[in-house]
């Protein structure tokens, strides 16, 4: 029975893989993700990881890929024209393309190797006895236990980077005067400290000079020499 | 079954999202595809976990989650933000990150 369940498992799990690489859509991608993440919190039941799974299935599954829609349906259409035009541009895309599942297969060849080969003898078993109990493997009670003693630096480390990662966002993603609309002041230290009507480029350039300034500083230039010449003694 | 199937599957997994990142030019199926090997790291956790009877890889495995999560954040924070600014949303057109 368990075997049954493991093989349904898996095929969910490496379908869902193979559609989060293969699939055009980037919405489509999301939702193959979801069903492979939904197989392979079965596989981890299989585990006896009770409470892993739940958290696959709650914060995975349902959280965070409820962010990734919202950022593909907000997203996604642009990408996709972006992408197919991209796709008729060259033949290179399409030598880079089969360069990279040949490494890919490189790759899995090779842990396999690793896996199936070499470890095998030592990991041949079906793994340590399992008795059920109230606070045994795999039990919210004990990860909770885990999480809180010995494992209790991990825990806050993890709960500060989520706090970093939370707060990166929102200054990432603000808004920044709108779209469309024009676009942000360029602000150097130059602004700040270098008084206004110095007549400097950018001044001119970018008209920067306040109008009571530029008013004098015209009056200024049209007045008869014989009036300036005191100051420029002074 | 036998721990060393749960490993293939791992391994399986972990190749798939390996070549998505390599083949894939959009950013979010960039993402995607890194949490696919993530997750292969979760299943190879769990399974050894399994083998020694051993709460630690369920730990690590769920520290892992939470990284992924900080990771799906933050990724997702810059792709709206290159949105925001009319750049292509192409892992070949953005080489460089400067402003």
């Amino acid at each position: 029975m368990s075997a049954v369940i493991f093989f349904l498992a898996a095929i969910g799990v490496i379908a869902g893989a193979i559609g989060v690489v293969m699939l055009r859509d980037p919405f489509y991608s999301v939702l193959a993700l979801v069903s492979h993440l939904v197989s392979l919190a079965v596989l981890f039941l299989l585990l006896r990881a009770e409470f892993v799974a739940a958290v696959q299935v709650v914060v995975y599954a349902g959280a965070v890929m409820v962010l990734y829609v919202f950022v593909v349906a907000y997203v996604g259409e642009e990408a996709a024209t972006i992408g197919d035009r991209l796709r008729g541009a060259s033949s290179a895309v399409a030598r880079t393309r089969t360069l990279a599942i040949a490494i890919g297969g490189c790759l899995l060849a090779e842990l396999l190797v690793a896996l199936l080969g070499t470890g095998l003898k030592a990991i041949g078993g079906y793994g340590a006895p399992y008795h059920s109990g109230p606070k045994t493997y795999g039990t919210p009670a004990y990860i909770g236990e885990l999480l809180l003693t010995r494992f209790l630096i991990a825990f806050e480390i993890a709960s500060f980077l989520l706090l970093v990662a939370a707060v990166g966002a929102v200054v990432l993603a603000r808004r920044r005067g709108g779209i469309g609309e024009e676009p942000e002041p360029h602000i150097t230290p130059l602004h700040v400290f270098r008084p206004l009507g110095t007549g400097t480029m950018a001044e001119g350039v970018e008209g920067r000079m306040p109008a009571a300034q530029a008013g004098a500083g015209l009056a200024a230039e049209h007045e008869p020499a014989s009036k300036r010449e005191p100051e420029a003694v002074r | 079954m036998s721990i060393a199937w749960y490993l293939a599957v791992s391994a399986i997994v972990f190749t798939l999202g390996a070549v998505g990142v390599l083949t894939r030019r959009n950013p979010l199926v960039i993402l995607l595809c890194l949490e696919l090997m993530l997750n292969g790291a979760n299943l190879a956790l769990i399974a050894f976990s399994r083998m020694w009877g051993n709460g630690d890889g369920q730990i690590f495995a769920i520290v892992v989650m939470t990284v992924a999560a900080c990771e799906v954040c933050i990724g997702l924070g810059m792709i709206v933000a290159i949105y925001r600014r009319r750049l292509p949303i192409d892992a070949d057109e953005l080489r460089e990150l400067h402003g």
